[in-house]
């Protein structure tokens, strides 16, 4: 019965059309209506999102469930942009992300959010359709536009419902992000008058000389780098994490971090091979530094939202690692860039367990910012003896973040280690370092805030999880065992389009003269 | 017959009065809006004077039309004073510098 | 075949569910529930292990193989969940499954008073009782998962898992502040180890492009000559680095110098815990895992002596902290580092069999070393220093028994257990042509002495001589319940019998066929074989060894020592001022790692943080952008001053400049 639907508009519109639904509902009432129907449009968008899943091809790496297939549906003529719609193994876990981490957004906010519950659901829903967007546009401008567009619902989060600096946050985010994706909508002018589509898939087989790959690459670079987001261009990510509610904090962490790394996967590598190939340590140098650096930048945090943003960065190091790792490996191996797809398939899964994981992590925090109002590690201690069930549930998040087998956490991590093991022994070595900081940056927060004697008054006082935070918390534990038990469905998902794109980037795109100089 | 030259003359001149009282009044902004319709003015009269020397009426049409805008625009003009007035307690033109960066 | 498959998959599921419904259900289905059903699960573990035990070994019906299910494939690599099940893996499986069920019964008695160690009216210690018993069946299942593996990702996921548990452990008490520090450092200095690893199982990976045992191992040979350069212009033999790098997990695992710290620490957990996990089976996840790897460190030369020479100084140097150490625990616990550097030195001697034979009878009687140390600890009100023990003997005569028991198989009495396994250890390594066995050789036969002398120290101590505990301690002083002195008993024999009944299996025979490979020139478990004459001659021929008699003389020594009333750590203090402060202080091992590598570890993240993000990519980067547009724009902003007649005065002027310029061009 699904398959005769345009999944993927009504992905998009559903989410965005509810959203304004439940706008429609005002502040006049308590919310109660505003909360009810948000969770049925979020849930409904997740069940939408179901057949994604059970109708996808695994074996064929071409773009699914697309809209319309047989006549595009132009949106601007005169520029031959299309509103072309469609999935491949990689942006279809992410979408199923989404939906799944929406659903438990709402829930999560159910009644801790007393001002204007309305239009912080509608903003969850709206951003929720922008977001499904990016990962289904096959467009580039309609690409772009979803891409900003999801800014400002997110900005608005953030300056409405965030904490007492706020106003400094959102606005360092809203800059930083989108003086990255300026750049971006050069380069994409550029391609457009090069290959005179907004088409993603016919930027993919443009040709094109070397110096404009590299200057593509670069705008290109600065748009996800700062999405992702990579050092140096990180800082943007503390400080909106910490005046996020925690709603926002999921959502950015679990999915906004996703589309920077995304844009790697669907625009620089296929668009721009040579100049990947040609910047390639600079990637793998900032991937380490983000693994490294930022581990260690992670240990010393006082607040716990600080302390998760920045392990959050160290984990997505591990994303684009895996990804611009295949050329080193093609070096190490006589050019065989056999072992480049487990790197590549390692950072798409660390995309998706890291959704789940920080995803929780931020969850966590939260239940325990909304029973003490405060973040900071020092104000805590001996937690576990007032609320055992949350501590149970906040170790094993913490385990996942660690990276222990048997969680969501190792899959991508143990895989691009592996891979990277391949490319250069130092490469791996220091990107093994994280199971060292990783332990001790989580670990150590948990010690001092679950652990121990009760230090003050309003520890002692606080309450276990209720039933609303328990089925959030529980359903989030089971995604982080389930994928850390038996990974093997998502990246049955993901093989055929990850080998499709490693042969894809193996060919160069230099036009045949200058192939020699460039070499 | 008067030569055209001395039309101008009186035009210029009106219009450098109304170009000094600009500058340098900075007690009333009454005197302010005078002085935009003094330099109106100035314009009419070199437009009838050329219209006259040309023969071409459509000059003269102008100055129905600069005239009639001019009125609209002392009316507005001295609303938006009131207005002013109403709020601020003053037209002192050095007062109202709210435009300030 | 199919049998014991099916026996396996119980074997590992058994214990879990045990924990989980002791973990979650804990609340509901209370104290008798919870132990009731994880003693359930270990039960049939342990039965059916023995079931396997007798299939695979005895009736050699061959080696299980088979993948469970397949976890992830990437690149046509598949990474699987499945059993190896070989007489390495069986030996194991029933040595796991035996101590941890005697473990289970005795912790019945050890945690029923577990209330007292909790604050009023915290909620974690409602159900403490139950989580403990779901950790320790959880444990279980994790260390099965570990031994019965048949790939290297499966073993990283139960040597992780262990790790976890061996974390939640130690860390039960979490009211504790030392607890919880013990706890993160154990898991951080393992994941030290663990670093190294999975390094390690990169290069495997590499090299092999698979990570089966079968696969790996059949290969191992073709890759005998392969090079790694690590550092840029110098080739590495390959094997040597997998070798190594593995070996580092090990000795995160086995707590081997320098990674031994974290072992004395964990002694904070509960005392079951600490012989199950961190005596009996979890810290010989090392050894294990070596002798499993035999077929690639035979290849290597190198990471054999590397192995010998860590080996040798843990078990020497641990040894020696032991002598001065008062509380009953932290005895124990270096014993047992000093035992686990013996098993280190039997590998690196290629003597794997020998060494699996001492984690074997180490199980035995290092368990019921700690039980007994936790009986009397019980029997104390929960006071662990030894001081103020003494003349325990009359008042728990099977705690004493048995404890005499233990101590005689650990300093290798001959026909007790530990007297088999490690005297074929001293004799593999005097047999080896390693270059480092010289050394390993003075190491571990200079252990016996101190090893005998710390065992009676204590032993003496506790059980003999003045009552020195305080008055009330002493009025309620009894045997422990049965719960507690059943599981002694039940350990006491396999510490006395075990070794004479597997020695001419194991070490010299042929026990674990194909499951342990070692290359013929290396073999010095055969050459030694030759002299050895049944269990009743190694026996009777031992009296006759010097490691006998150093033995001796450590009991001897002890004896003196106990009859004058003089402690040794007392008598080194007063004669020895310099060597004692160095053994008080661990050779400063501890301070090494809390500030040079965890204070470092701070300071370079304070630094970054601080130097990197706050002043310099926030502070000029980001700030400095803004600030500068800020200086720029308050410039500019000077023309914007409000005044009509200013900006009519502007409109003109420039009129005007534009016609000059127009005009005069």
């Amino acid at each position: 019965m699904f398959a005769d639907l345009p999944l993927l508009s009504l992905l998009i519109w559903v989410p965005v059309i509810g959203g304004l639904l439940v706008l429609l509902t005002g502040s006049r009432s308590s919310g109660l209506e505003a909360r009810v129907l948000s969770l049925l449009v979020a849930l409904l968008t997740f069940v939408l999102s179901i057949p994604l899943y059970t109708g996808f091809d695994t074996a064929s790496h071409a773009m699914q469930f697309i809209n319309f297939a047989d006549a595009p549906v132009v949106w601007i003529e005169a520029f031959n942009i299309n509103y072309h719609l469609g999935v491949d193994g990689i942006s279809m876990p992410l979408i199923l992300l989404t939906t799944f981490t929406t659903v438990l957004v709402v829930i999560a906010g159910w009644e801790v959010i007393k001002y204007k519950p309305a239009q912080y659901m509608a903003a969850f829903l709206i951003m929720e359709g922008l977001m499904i967007g990016v990962f289904a546009s096959l467009d580039a401008m309609l690409f772009y536009v979803f891409w900003e567009a999801m800014l400002i619902p997110m900005f608005i989060v953030i300056g409405v419902w965030g904490g007492d600096n706020r106003v400094y946050a959102t606005i360092k985010f809203f800059l930083y992000t989108f003086l990255g994706s300026v750049f971006m909508l050069v380069a994409l002018i550029y391609l457009y008058f090069q290959s005179g589509s907004f088409s993603i898939l016919d930027m993919h087989m443009q040709p094109l000389g070397l110096t404009a790959q590299i200057w593509i690459f670069l705008a290109f670079l600065i748009a996800f780098a700062v999405k992702v987001p990579m050092w140096p261009v990180h800082t943007w990510l503390p400080d909106a994490h910490v005046q996020a509610p925690t709603g926002g904090s999921v959502i950015l962490a679990a999915i906004m971090l996703k589309l920077g790394a995304y844009g790697f996967l669907r625009f620089s590598l296929p668009i721009v091979p040579d100049a990947s190939h040609t910047l390639d340590w600079l990637m793998i140098g900032l991937s380490l530094i983000a693994v490294a650096y930022i581990g260690f930048v992670a240990l010393v945090q006082q607040d716990m939202k600080k302390l998760i943003a920045y392990s959050s960065i160290s984990h997505m190091g591990f994303v684009t690692l895996g990804f611009f790792i295949a050329w080193t490996i093609a070096e190490a191996n006589n050019g065989s860039m056999v072992g480049a797809a487990m790197g590549m398939e390692g950072g798409a899964v660390q995309m998706i367990s890291h959704g789940f994981v920080s995803g929780a992590m931020f969850l966590c925090v939260g239940v325990m910012y909304d029973r003490m109002h405060s973040r900071q590690i020092a104000d805590y201690g001996g937690v576990v003896h007032v609320m055992p069930k949350f501590t149970g549930f906040m170790v094993l998040f913490a385990m996942a973040n660690a990276g222990l087998p048997g969680t969501a956490g190792f899959v991508g991590e143990f895989m691009v280690i592996l891979s990277a093991f391949k490319a250069n022994f130092w490469i791996a070595f220091v990107a093994a370092t994280t199971l060292i900081l990783g332990a001790g940056y989580t670990l150590w927060m948990v010690k001092r805030v679950l652990f121990g004697e009760i230090t003050n008054d309003s520890v002692a006082a606080l309450e276990d999880i209720n039933k609303r935070e328990f089925l959030v918390l529980a359903t989030l534990a089971v995604m982080v065992l389930f994928f850390g038990l038996y990974p093997a469905p998502l990246l049955e998902v993901m093989d055929a389009t990850v080998r499709h794109l490693i042969e894809h980037i193996a060919v160069s795109k230099l036009p045949a003269s200058a192939f020699a100089g460039a070499m | 017959m008067i030569p055209l030259s001395y039309y101008l003359t009186v035009g210029a001149i009106l219009f450098g009065i109304s170009m000094a009282g600009i500058f340098i009044n900075r007690k009333n902004i009454i005197i302010l809006l005078m002085c935009i319709e003094l330099m109106l003015l100035a314009v009419n009269i070199n437009f009838i004077a050329f219209s006259h020397y040309m023969g071409d009426i459509a000059g003269q049409v102008f100055v129905f039309f600069i005239l009639t805008v001019a009125a609209a625009e002392a009316a507005i003009g001295l609303a938006i004073l009131v207005v002013l007035f109403r709020n601020k307690r003053t037209i002192n033109v050095d007062d109202l510098d709210t435009l300030k960066g | 075949m199919e049998q014991i498959y099916n026996y396996s998959l119980i074997i590992v599921l058994a214990p879990l569910i045990g924990a989980i419904i002791a973990g979650l259900f804990g609340g509901s289905i209370g104290r008798k529930g919870a132990h009731s059903v994880t003693i359930v699960g270990v039960a049939i573990a342990f039965i059916l292990s023995a079931i396997v035990f007798k299939g695979v070994v005895i009736d050699k019906v061959g080696t299980l193989n088979q993948t469970v299910y397949t976890w992830l494939v990437s690149e046509g690599i598949r990474f699987e969940v499945g059993f190896l099940i070989d007489e390495l893996t069986a030996m194991m499986m029933v040595v796991v499954t035996f101590v941890s069920l005697m473990v289970h019964l005795y912790t019945i008695g050890y945690m029923s008073h577990d209330e007292e160690n909790w604050p009023a009216g915290s909620k974690a210690g409602s159900n403490s009782y139950q989580r403990f018993f779901s950790y320790i069946s959880l444990f279980t299942f994790s260390m099965l998962m570990l031994v019965m593996a048949n790939n290297f990702m499966q073993l990283f996921f139960g040597w992780e898992a262990v790790g976890l548990v061996s974390y939640l452990l130690i860390g039960f008490w979490s009211v504790r502040e030392s607890a919880v520090y013990a706890n993160l450092k154990a898991f951080l200095v393992n994941r030290v180890g663990d670093f190294g690893f999975l390094l390690g199982i990169a290069a495997v990976l590499m090299t092999f492009n698979s990570l089966d045992y079968a696969d790996v191992f059949g290969a191992a040979t073709l890759h005998k000559d392969a090079t790694i350069s690590i550092f840029p212009g110098s080739e590495w033999s390959l094997m040597t680095v997998i070798g190594i790098l593995l070996f580092i997990g090990a000795m995160g695992k086995s707590a081997q110098v320098p990674l031994h710290v974290w072992l004395p620490d964990s002694m904070e957990g509960p005392t079951p815990i600490s012989a199950l996990i961190h005596a009996a089976t979890m810290v010989t996840a090392g050894i294990f895992m070596v002798a499993r790897m035999s077929p690639l460190y035979e290849l290597s030369e190198t990471a054999l002596s590397f192995i010998l020479v860590i080996g040798a100084i843990t078990a020497l140097f641990m040894g020696f902290l032991g002598l001065i150490q008062h509380d009953i625990k932290r005895v124990v616990a270096y014993s047992t580092l000093s035992q686990l550097g013996y098993m280190t030195v039997a590998l690196g001697a290629s003597a794997y069999a020998a060494g699996v034979f001492h984690l074997m009878t180490h199980a035995f009687f290092k368990a019921l070393l700690f039980l007994g140390a936790g009986s009397v600890i019980i029997a104390m009100h929960h006071k662990q220093d030894m001081r103020e023990m003494g003349g325990l003997r009359k008042y728990m005569p099977i705690t004493w028994i048995t404890s005499l028991i233990g101590s005689l198989a650990l300093i290798g009495t001959p026909f007790f257990a530990g007297f088999y396994s490690k005297d074929s250890i001293i004799m593999a390594v005097g047999a080896s042509s390693n270059p480092a066995a010289g050394f390993a050789y003075a190491a571990v036969v200079a252990g016996v002495f101190i090893t005998a002398l710390y065992s009676f120290r204590m032993y003496f101590m506790v059980f003999h001589g003045e009552e020195r505990m305080d008055h009330h301690t002493k009025e309620h002083l009894h045997e422990t319940p049965w719960v507690v002195t059943v599981p002694l008993v039940l350990l006491a024999i396999p510490s006395v019998v075990i070794g004479a009944i597997y020695v001419m299996d194991m070490p010299f025979g042929d026990f674990f066929g194909s499951a342990i490979y070692v290359a013929a020139e290396h073999d010095v478990l055969a050459e030694v074989g030759k002299g050895v004459h049944g269990w009743f001659g190694m026996a009777l021929h031992g009296f006759m060894t010097l490691p006998f008699w150093l033995a001796a003389g450590g009991v001897f020594t002890a004896w003196m020592l106990h009859r004058k009333g003089l402690d040794i750590a007392v008598v080194m203090q007063q004669r020895l001022g310099f060597i004692y402060k160095i053994l008080d202080n661990k050779y400063w091992a501890d301070e090494v790692y809390a500030n040079i590598f965890a204070a470092g570890g701070r300071g370079i993240g304070s630094g970054l943080w601080k130097v990197g993000d706050v002043a310099l990519i926030d502070g000029v980067m980001v700030n400095g952008s803004a600030r500068v547009v800020g200086m720029l724009s308050g410039l500019i902003r000077q023309v914007q001053n409000g005044l009509l007649y200013r900006y009519a005065f502007a409109m003109v002027f420039g009129l005007l400049l534009l016609f000059g310029l127009f005009l005069f061009r």
